[in-house]
Formats: C-alpha cells, structure tokens, sequence
C-alpha cells in the first residue's frame, strides 16, 4: 500500500499572539514651554500626525501638542480602523487616497509597528439603486487610479464565504464594490508610533492640559489660556474632532459642524472568520475581524447632537439585527463593549481643513466618520498648510466657505457609508 | 431607551421620535434681500453648544406633530418640551 503523507497540519494560532512588544521609549512628558511656533490643539491622530509632519517635512519643531485628556484617548480609541479610499468625488479621493498610500509605507515611516493589514473592503449593494451607484463609483475610482473593482454575489462569496449571499432574504446582495488595497491598522499603536516620532523630533506632548481660552490680538492669536497656565504661540492650529465648537465659539468663529455619537462595538474574540471587511449601506452595518479575533463593527451616527460619549441602545439593536441577517454565523457570538465616539458632521459630509478668518489660526474638523483612515493624509496636508500659509493641493477644496461660495464636496450618499 | 414627553401624547420611548435640529432658525423674512453669507448662515450653519441645547422633535410614530424641546447634548436628559408656536420657559 503506498504511503500517503498526512495531511499538512497546523497548530491554531493563538488570536493576539503575534502582537509586538512596544519598544522602551514611547514619548517625553514636559512641562509646557512659555511659547511655542505652533500650539496644535488636541493630541489625536490628526493633531500627532500633523505635529510629526511638521517636524518631518517641514523642519518646524517648537511645537507643542495639547491634550485635554490622555494621547488618543479620544476618537482615536474609538473608532473601527477602516482604512479605504473609494470616495466618488475627485476632491475626496485626491486626499483619502494619498493617505492611503501614506499608510502603504507608514510602519518604515515612523519604525513602529501599526499592523496595517490590507484585507480589502467589500460595499454590499442591495438594490437596483445600489447596484447603479457603485457601478459608477468604481468607475470614478479607477479614473483617480484608485483599485476598484464591480464583484458579483459568487465573487463576494469568494472573498468572504460567510455573507448570506442567498436571495431568500429581505435585502439580497446583488454585488458589492471591492477595493483590495482598503485595510486596518491598529489605532493605538498608529497614534503612540505618530506621538513616538514627533516626541524625538523635540516636539512637546502635553497632555492633561484643556484649551479653554484664546489670546487675540487684532486678527491673531498670540496664545491659548490652559489649565496649565498661558502659553504664547506663533500660530494655532486645531485638530480637535467632536470639541471643535467648543473651541471655535470661544474664537467667535462659526463653523457649519455638528457633534454626534457615533457607535462601535466589538464580539468576543472569535477564531479568523471574517478575512476582508464589508460594508452596507442599506442595511447598515460594517464589520471587520481586528488583529485579536474580536468582531469590530459599526453603524451610522446617532440622529441627536451629542457630547456624552454614548448613544442609544436601539441604535445597536438595529446594527446587530442588520449583522445578524448578513451573517447568520453571528448569532451565537456575544457583545463583548460597545463605546462612543464624538464625530463633528458637515453639511456636506466632508471635511474643513482650511484657513480662517484669523491671519494665524487654521482649522482641522468635520471629519465625521472618516477620520481616522485620513490620519497620515491630513496630518500631512494640514502640516503644509501650517507652514506655507496656504493649502496643500489635497485640502484646497477643503476651505470654510465653501458653504458660502456653494463649492460643496457632496460625499453624503457618495461617500460609500450613511453619516 | 430613554423616553420623551411628547406635549400631546406624554411620555412615549425615544424609537417614536425623529430628530430635527436646532429650534427657532426661522426663514428669511425678505429672501431676496440676503446675501451669499446669509444664504450659508440660513443653511448650513447651526449652532452646537456643549449642554443645553434648543431644538426640534418630531413623534414620527405617534401624532406625527412637531415640538420643541431643552435637552443638554452631554447627559442627553430632556429639560423642558413645549408647542412650536411657545417660545418655551427657557431662557434664550
């Protein structure tokens, strides 16, 4: 009797087991400096990044970042680490896909490992309506040199064999866009490896430390009022997410943002189930598997202004029915935490990374729930606007009047997800 | 599930309710005469204050009808609702 080899083996992975161990030095903890060049507010993804390009691109490092809590403790730790760039417009795609290609080469950038996995993302369309958009959105994809393809229920099959691809439920899935190179990254260390570089670089972290007033001059703002004491600055830029009206107001500057919750939770930590991430609009929800096994998930914003950090339980119950119906092989996992996160919503459903009517005060918000996969793309963009005093081709669209001027960027129903 | 007092048919869950923004934005009262900068403050911008906060509700699921409310955006917690027509007991 021949010898048949037996069957390759392999032993199951511990979930979790191959994350890396965080080097010895992470960032200095300085008392505030009297004054600083710059003074960017709020020491999230968006403020770190930009602090880091400063210094990177741009030399300019008498910079202090100030946190009115811990580094990153804020949208940067709750949110679901989606990284794509399928935006319909040319204007949101010049700016999400340069921050992808900045996540491509990120982990060598800042020597820290952000375990960016590039599992691709799958927008499930569900109706003859959602089929036409997503036609076109690949189509406008690929014409900005964006990776995007139409995949039919087989295919979506194949890329993900556990979405109910049966046409015996309420909203089949008639196809989906698929954007291969779209991914995750884990938020914490894409923040610590950020807050890493620009520490070294000479730039301040400094965190327990509120804005909670500013210091004009004329049409300048020559320092912000701290719970640590005044410090003067040369130029101020705010990156401050779900508290940019907060501080805005005290500026006397109107901004056109709104803050609501935005939910997120995650299962328990489930063997690799779930190999891309995939999204739906109609019936929304969107999943993905983080580097641990848990199930990330999400829906769209709680319809009220908020600031509490929370939202309303049927806003999960419906998510959960939406994840239930798209993957039955759900419905035994068990809800580990849900969280909150503060997102700041434009009219348009795009961002505001602009100038303002103060000769020295520049503005990052309005991100809604895009913000984290922008994080390199607008730290890097927002930093040129810093330094030059003028945007960056990627956020000249970006401007506060547009909603004066009509020049909208009208991603709401566009954008690939419901704000 | 928190519940709304809907000031026609009480106290019903928060699923009845459809949000709709900021209360008293008022239409222009001579459209023709606005500029482009009116135009964008009638539009676009509203207010958004960290506490209390003026703003519209609608009992979609119940008497369909429109009413204002006080609610503070960090707790959440209804202080007042009152008729579309009142100017409520809140200060301004």
């Amino acid at each position: 009797m021949p010898h048949t080899p037996a069957p390759e083996t392999k032993s199951p992975r511990t979930p979790g087991a191959d994350l890396p161990e965080h080097p010895d030095f992470l960032w200095r903890s300085p008392e505030p400096k009297k004054s600083y060049d710059v003074v960017i507010v709020g020491g999230g993804g968006h403020g770190l990044a930009t602090a880091h390009y400063l210094a990177q691109n741009h030399g300019i490092t008498n910079v202090a970042v100030l946190e009115k809590g811990w580094l990153a403790g804020g949208n940067m730790a709750r949110n679901t680490t989606l990284i794509r760039s399928n935006y319909l417009w040319d204007e949101s795609a010049g700016i999400y896909e340069h921050s992808l290609k900045l996540w491509e080469g990120l982990e060598e950038d800042l020597g820290y490992p952000i375990l960016f996995s590039q599992r691709g993302v799958l927008n499930l369309a569900h109706t003859l309506q959602d089929v036409r958009d997503s036609v076109r959105r690949v189509e406008a994809n690929r014409l900005n040199g964006i990776d995007a393809e139409w995949v039919e229920p087989d295919e979506v099959r194949k890329i993900c064999p556990i979405v109910n691809t049966s046409t015996d439920i309420r909203y089949p899935v008639l196809g989906a866009t698929y954007q291969p190179r779209a991914g995750i990254a884990k938020h914490d260390y894409v923040a610590w490896g950020f807050a890493r570089r620009a520490s070294e670089a000479g730039v301040d972290l400094i965190q327990d430390c509120e804005v909670t007033d500013f210091i004009r001059e004329g049409n300048r703002v020559v320092g912000v009022r701290t719970t640590k004491g005044d410090i003067a600055c040369g130029q101020v830029a705010l990156a401050s997410a779900g508290s940019t009206s907060v501080l805005t107001d005290k500026l006397g500057l109107r901004v056109p943002i709104q803050s609501h919750p935005l939910q997120a939770l995650v299962s328990e930590l489930l063997e690799p189930v779930h190999p891309t991430i995939v999204m739906s609009n109609a019936v929304h929800v969107y999943v993905s598997q983080a580097h641990k096994g848990e199930l990330v998930m999400g829906a769209g914003v709680d319809s009220y202004n908020g600031y509490g950090q929370r939202g309303a339980f049927h806003i999960i119950e419906r998510q959960m029915a939406a994840a239930v119906e798209l993957f039955p092989v759900f419905a035994r996992a068990h809800l580990l935490r849900t969280w909150g996160g503060i997102v700041d919503v434009t009219p348009d459903a795009s961002p505001i990374v602009s100038k303002t009517p103060y000769d020295n005060v520049y503005l990052n918000c309005g991100w809604g729930t895009g913000g984290f996969k922008a994080t390199p793309g607008v730290g890097w963009t927002f930093a040129h606007t810093i330094a030059h005093d003028e945007p960056h081709q990627y956020n000249a669209p970006f401007t506060l009047d547009r909603f004066v001027t009509g020049r909208l960027v009208d991603e709401h129903g566009a954008a690939a997800v419901a704000h | 599930m928190q519940l709304i007092e809907c000031p026609w048919c009480g106290p019903r869950e928060e699923i009845e309710f459809h949000y709709g923004g900021q209360a008293h934005v008022a239409y222009p009262q001579d459209p023709a005469a606005l500029d482009d900068r009116e135009w964008a403050e009638y539009l676009f911008f509203r207010d958004n204050p960290k506490g209390l906060f003026r703003e519209r509700w609608s009992h979609a699921a119940g008497c369909r009808r429109w009413f204002n409310a006080e609610r503070d955006t960090v707790t959440y917690q209804f202080t007042t609702v009152y008729a579309p027509q009142e100017k409520g007991t809140v200060t301004p």
